[in-house]
């Protein structure tokens, strides 16, 4: 469903993905593992098409489609969900406002009809309860205010919310405690555990993995995929660490 | 009053006004004051929407007396130049409430140009102006704040904060204290930006095309200047109305 090939890509002239390869089948959950600076958060950053993150080579495949042609928000509206592991603050934009605007922009975009504020409130307390979130935090400018694992747990509601095809998560563990950890675990398998969906777990903490089991795990380091393997890596990685794995 | 002659920019009052649409100016246009009075103990709230073809020099002279409460919220969005202008004199225990915004693009200039005197104890203001440009347009907030000498107890405080949505646009911010009581609180800010390109590849992250995003964060950065107000929603579709033409 996702299928990155030889990519390569830059910040500032940097280069920092240097020929990553990858391919994550529906149905499945990816994670990529790594030692701080091989590139992950611009690999999420990539493939959300942030400003500034320039690709200099290779392809990203989505469901069939040039990713890599897309506008950001073409991307969200064919399904893709990027996860931030700093979510950003709206002041004066209520997550409803904001949520509702997004879902019924993609929903147009896809030439869907728009939902009504009475269902798209009755959508937003489902999603809500299911990460255990006060219904009252979403009626608050978005991230405002929010605690670390207020925000990760927020951006589980929006991915519930807005219900994509396939997630990019980066670090979306990261500011937890362990019951949120379990929530968000079990958020992520509630929603995105379907057979048609797809998910790559950015982490660098076997705990999340933990919750949401992964089938494939990979070693990015230097901006490549340096090992691939089952979730056996990812306990490996832990005893280990990255240094052994990565010169392997 | 009739003035002997025109303003131009090098009177302070007038300094980042444009000197062409000065010069196109009818002195009548600049003896027009609307005088209002507000006996002691009343609640006035009004709102100004200088939209198309309401451009010009609006001037307002406020008494507002014991007790009594001012509230005025202004949209400048026409497509030439506009002026509001409003002197505004408290009496004792007074309030002044300005909610004030500008918003454009072209090469016009739009002002909000105050002058609030504090004449006597225990009266409060507050004055909140955000202006959003594009193209080569300009906004300006001159406020002009003095406190007379027994006029302790003044709470005054003053937010101006410019928005450019392009290169080429412009906001000033002139903010003036004149204090003569020492038992005073006067607050002044002001702060010029562009829109947050984190927020803006968020919200795009999210679905929301660049035009909506843009919307989404004008509402809620002119939105500061209607808190006041019970029901903004007429003033904030005066405001974002304006956007529709953004580059």
């Amino acid at each position: 469903m996702l299928k990155i090939d030889n990519l390569h890509a830059t910040v500032a002239d940097r280069p920092i993905l240097t020929g990553l390869t990858l391919a994550v089948g529906a149905g499945e959950v990816h994670a990529i593992m790594g030692p701080n600076g091989a590139g992950k958060s611009t690999l999420a950053y990539t493939l959300g098409g942030r400003p500034g993150y320039e690709v200099t080579g290779g392809s990203v495949t989505f469901e069939g489609q040039d990713l890599l042609a897309l506008e950001p928000h073409e991307r969200a509206a064919a399904g893709l969900f990027l996860g931030f592991q700093y979510p950003v603050e709206i002041p004066g934009v209520s997550n409803v406002q904001f949520l509702r605007e997004a879902l019924n922009a993609q929903r147009k975009a896809r030439g869907e009809e728009p939902l009504s504020g009475g269902e798209f409130l009755k959508l937003a307390r489902e999603k809500a309860a299911l990460l255990r979130m006060d219904m009252d935090m979403l009626k608050r400018p978005v991230n405002v205010g929010f605690s670390g694992g207020e925000k990760k747990r927020a951006e589980m509601v929006q991915m519930g919310i807005l219900d994509p095809a396939f997630a990019v998560l980066d670090e979306t563990d990261s500011g937890l405690d362990i019951d949120a950890l379990r929530i968000v675990g079990e958020g992520i398998n509630a929603i995105m555990r379907q057979p048609g969906k797809g998910v790559l777990l950015i982490t660098h903490y076997q705990r999340l993995l933990d919750y949401v089991q992964p089938d494939r795990v990979h070693i990015l380091a230097k901006g490549r995929i340096v090992k691939s393997g089952g979730p056996e890596l990812a306990r490996e990685l832990e005893r280990e660490g990255y240094e052994s794995a990565v010169a392997a | 009053m009739t003035l002997a002659a025109l303003p131009t920019t090098r009177e302070e009052d007038w300094r980042y006004a444009d000197p062409a649409e000065l010069a196109r100016l009818e002195p009548a246009a600049l003896d027009g004051w609307k005088e209002v009075a507000l006996p002691s103990g009343e609640v006035r709230c009004k709102e100004l929407m200088l939209g198309e073809g309401q451009g010009g020099v609006h001037r307002v002279r406020l008494t507002v007396g014991e007790g009594a409460r001012a509230e005025l919220f202004a949209v400048l969005s026409a497509d030439e130049y506009t002026r509001l202008e409003v002197e505004v004199t408290l009496a004792e225990g007074a309030h002044f409430e300005l909610g004030g915004v500008t918003i454009g693009g072209g090469d016009a200039v739009r002002e909000i140009v105050t002058r609030v005197t504090h004449a006597a104890p225990n009266a409060t203001s507050n004055q909140v102006v955000r202006s959003v440009h594009w193209d080569t347009a300009t906004g300006n907030f001159l406020g002009r704040l003095m406190v007379a000498r027994d006029a302790q107890k003044t709470d005054a405080a003053q937010s101006f904060k410019g928005l450019l949505l392009t290169r080429g646009a412009s906001a000033n911010a002139k903010p003036e204290l004149e204090i003569f009581a020492d038992d005073v609180k006067c607050a002044h800010g002001a702060a010029i930006g562009q829109i947050d390109q984190a927020a803006a590849f968020y919200m795009a992250a999210r679905g929301l095309p660049p035009e909506l995003a843009r919307k989404l964060l004008v509402q809620a950065f002119v939105a500061d200047a209607f808190v006041a107000h019970r029901e903004p929603e007429a003033l904030l579709d005066a405001a974002l109305g304006a956007l529709g033409d953004a580059a």
